[in-house]
């Protein structure tokens, strides 16, 4: 797949496991050893607790739309194909929010409060992406 | 709330500012020493009068001072985001109090549109920097996160894209007025809603224009003032907020919170009530941030900001007029460093055709992760 043009994640040991998690089809987020909060972006310390253990939980994949915008500009170049394309920030039924782009929606129908829930999008041999469509259940 | 004994302690008594537009030959520093010359010119002082210096987006406090020949006491550097504008000056003026300097140039220069900036993509280290674990989902740039945000505002209150318009014809208006805008052409709400979008919902005249500039402001003491060639513009009132934590994605309350506290400190340093202000020099980066900010500082409800723009109220002849230089939007976007010199030359009554009449009391605001404002005066009341 040596074809993918977009921007790909820099996977290294402190997120590997939410990759890694992604191309089992499932989405691992990192929560706080010592008071259990769950974080993102992923980073090495809590900003609950300020403590620095972590480990990788496994959350629903469902939760709603936060906000959304479509991007009409080409900030990068592997996009210039799909031009407009959306991005959402959805509110896991967790607690955090997460950045990802919603399948299946025409870009005239996102609306803030949507139910989704995640699904698998491979972008290359390594890396799965977590997207998210409409949750009609 | 800054000590009280602070209010008016620190004035500015000379501004500079270059050309903008795409000035190609010109870096940072250039631009920074061309404002700072006019700076000088205008207060009258020479480079060695200056025993404070701090330098904004020049990459280099010492490389900057070498070549312009300083030697201040007092040197200093801040990061070369937009809200660092209003922090800087508040610095500044807490310095000139503490003793430290005496006459302070703050200097700052921009070659971001020869430098083909472009503040989203690979580069884009737009708040804490996390950005890049955003982009395998082409989620970049700051006027995305304000297009969110707004999308929150128009789901949440129903405030319209066409209410937001309010904002880039305003400051159009004033641009037309401004002999060194880079925009100045008047647009009307119709044009607003056909331009092209660049993060829908917001509308390529929802953002600012990156542009060549430099800006500079000098300081000193209140008593020092009185001697200088033009009337002194006091430093009346400051505070600051921050809405740090969780700031790599959109805040939840548009900073209302942190605003109405910034809000709060600065009308009680200042002794000035919203009605009191003869005009506002709001940070605008993109349109919604004016929105946010007019509700944050309490000039209208939360949530009632769309409607309350509308009329032509932030209008010279309006009841608040807003950024009469045209702002970020139509004049430059130069990180609210040409906004704080707006404020002075308004209130020295130097604005020609956009002249606020009477203008005693101008008050600078910006919404950003770290919020400032500021309260400038034309007397030391
Ligand atoms: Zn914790």
């Amino acid at each position: 797949m040596s074809n993918y043009l977009k921007p790909l994640p820099k996977i290294d040991e402190r997120n590997r496991a939410h990759w890694d998690g992604a191309r089992e089809g499932r989405l691992m987020m990192q929560a706080c050893d010592h008071c259990a909060a769950l974080r993102y972006p992923f980073s090495s310390l809590c900003p609950k607790c300020q403590s620095t253990g972590s480990s990788w939980k496994e959350v629903s994949g469902k939760g709603q739309v936060w906000s959304w915008c479509v991007f009409h500009r080409v900030y990068f170049k592997g996009f210039e194909g799909e031009m407009p394309y959306n991005v959402v920030l959805v509110k896991l039924d967790e607690g955090p929010r997460i950045y990802s782009n919603i399948i299946g929606v025409d870009k005239d129908k996102l609306r803030i409060g949507m139910r989704v829930r995640a699904v698998f999008d491979q972008a290359t041999d390594d890396v799965t992406l977590v997207k998210f469509e409409e949750d009609k259940s | 709330m800054p000590d009280q004994s602070l209010r008016n302690r620190a004035a500015v008594i000379g501004v500079g500012t270059t050309k903008f537009g795409r000035l190609p030959g010109n870096d940072t520093y250039d631009l920074g020493a061309w404002a700072l010359r006019e700076a000088l010119d205008d207060c009258g002082l020479k480079a060695s009068d200056i025993d404070g210096v701090i330098v904004n987006r020049i990459p280099d406090y010492q490389r900057f001072c070498e070549a312009f020949g300083l030697n201040p006491r007092y040197a200093l550097m801040t990061p070369g985001q937009g809200r660092m504008s209003g922090a800087t000056i508040e610095l500044a003026a807490m310095a000139i109090a503490a003793g430290m300097a005496k006459t302070i140039a703050l200097v700052y220069g921009n070659d971001g549109r020869s430098a083909g900036d472009k503040y989203g993509g690979e580069t884009d280290r737009y708040g804490s920097g996390g950005a890049g674990q955003f982009f395998p989902y082409g989620m970049t740039s700051p006027g995305a996160v304000h297009a969110m945000m707004f999308a929150c505002h128009m789901h949440q209150f129903g405030t319209t894209s066409a209410q937001l318009a309010a904002v880039s014809v305003a400051f159009r208006k004033h641009a037309a007025l401004n002999p060194n805008a880079v925009m100045r052409k008047r647009v009307t709400v119709e044009d607003h809603q056909e331009s092209t979008f660049v993060a829908a919902p917001l509308h390529i005249l929802d953002y600012c224009l990156i542009n060549d500039g430099g800006v500079a402001l000098i300081l000193t003491s209140a008593e020092r003032a009185r001697d200088a060639k033009k009337p002194p513009v006091y430093i009346r009132g400051f505070s600051q907020a921050t809405k740090l934590e969780e700031s790599a994605l959109p805040p939840e309350d548009y900073w209302y919170g942190p605003m109405q506290a910034a809000a709060k400190d600065v009308y009680e340093m200042a002794g000035v009530k919203h009605e009191d202000l003869d005009a506002l020099m709001i940070y605008d980066n993109f349109s919604p941030t004016v929105l946010f900010s007019l509700e944050g500082f309490g000039f209208c409800k939360q949530g009632e900001g769309g409607d309350w723009m509308q009329g032509g109220r932030l209008e010279l002849g309006g009841q608040f007029p807003t950024n009469t230089s045209g702002g970020h939007l139509s004049e430059s976007y130069m990180q609210g460093w040409a906004l704080n010199a707006e404020a002075v030359r308004q209130l020295r009554g130097e604005c020609g055709e956009r002249q606020v009449k009477d203008a005693r009391l101008i008050q600078y605001m910006c919404a950003a992760p770290l919020m400032t404002s500021i309260i400038y005066g034309s007397d030391a009341t």
